[in-house]
């Protein structure tokens, strides 16, 4: 934790820092994303979109935030 | 039951999903979210496929898949492309479970990016871990009728050999071993890329496949949503001929009309 409280992760291979104790859901609002409709891997493992409230964001996490795009 | 009735029931089933649409179209390489709609709306399928990758987090409020094409109208199929080892397929698809709640998922494990052979030592082990973890996975393969053989034994719950490379457009260049797939096979068997024209589709389905998937061949076509009709015809049209069952081939001709009363 730094001087200011906050936390430093990377997000989708992007620098990022937001406020000690954010929750995993909170932080994905704060990117402006709707939880509902991405899926979050925190650290290699998925986090059930049920408990994206209560997980909270560490220092030095690493999420990738994934959603459907068009395919083949 | 009458022909007609026949073909109003002629229904296909994987993972105890039922569908009426043979064929199911990929949502790459359009121009715009507007035309891939479009021709989803115009091919009649029922299933897309749809790939998972990072969202922008620079730019949050762009444009989404879902605002077009409505995951509650049509199934999504989550699928690995661009995955070359089995732990980045299945880590894939772990979040596509997660993404769309739903374990019916598309898996191809890719071997080299030249040809984009399915490499399918890998593809098979991430079918056993897939299986185990509940997940129901329509694989891509060779043509190669005892890696199907060995899919459907780990828990595939469909076959999906390609045609022809992956965006080639080349047809269906394997006719014979596609035929012994689908002859040896307990769960569907879906062309599954190599398709370039609608005939490429009906060549498919007179082969007894259960359907065929496709997304270049509209995508790209100079109008794909009068293409993704094309398709849509040609799908039914080898549907329907395949079940007519084809007239033998002669060496000669064999008139038409009578020869009796001819003046």
């Amino acid at each position: 934790m730094d001087v200011d409280d906050s936390v430093s992760v990377r997000v989708n291979g992007e620098h990022r820092r937001v406020p000690g104790g954010t929750s995993v859901a909170e932080m994905v609002n704060l990117m402006g994303l709707d939880p509902l409709r991405v899926a979050v891997e925190r650290n290699l493992e998925v986090v059930p979109r049920s408990t994206l409230g209560q997980v909270t964001v560490e220092d030095g996490d690493d999420y990738e935030i994934v959603h459907f795009v068009g395919g083949g | 039951m009458t022909a007609q009735q026949d073909i109003k029931a002629d229904t296909w089933t994987v993972a105890g999903r039922t569908f009426s649409s043979r064929l199911i179209v990929g949502t790459g390489k359009y121009k715009s979210l507007e035309e891939n709609a479009a021709a989803v709306e115009a091919s009649g399928a029922e299933i897309v496929t749809v790939a998972v990758r990072r969202v922008n987090i620079a730019d949050p409020n762009q444009p989404m898949l879902t605002d077009f094409i409505d995951p509650k109208k049509v199934m999504y199929l989550p699928n690995t492309a661009g995955c070359f080892t089995a732990d980045d397929a299945i880590r894939t698809l772990r979040l596509a479970r997660e993404a769309g709640g739903w374990n019916l998922v598309k898996l191809e494990v890719l071997g080299e990016a030249k040809t984009l052979y399915p490499d399918m030592r890998e593809t098979l082990r991430a079918t056993e871990v897939l299986v185990k973890e509940g997940f129901e996975p329509m694989v891509y393969c060779v043509d190669d009728p005892i890696a199907a053989k060995q899919l459907e034994e780990a828990g595939a719950v469909a076959i999906m050999p390609l045609g022809a490379p992956i965006g080639s457009g080349l047809g269906i260049q394997n006719r014979v071993t596609i035929r012994l797939i689908v002859e040896g096979a307990k769960v569907p068997v879906l062309v599954d890329a190599g398709v370039g024209t609608a005939s490429d589709a009906a060549v498919a389905m007179e082969l007894g496949c259960d359907g065929v998937l496709m997304n270049t061949a509209i995508a790209e076509a100079k109008d794909p949503v009068l293409m993704a009709r094309a398709m849509k015809a040609a799908v039914e049209a080898g549907r329907l001929s395949y079940l007519a069952g084809r007239m033998q081939k002669r060496r000669y001709a064999d008139p038409s009309s009578p020869l009796a009363g001819l003046i």
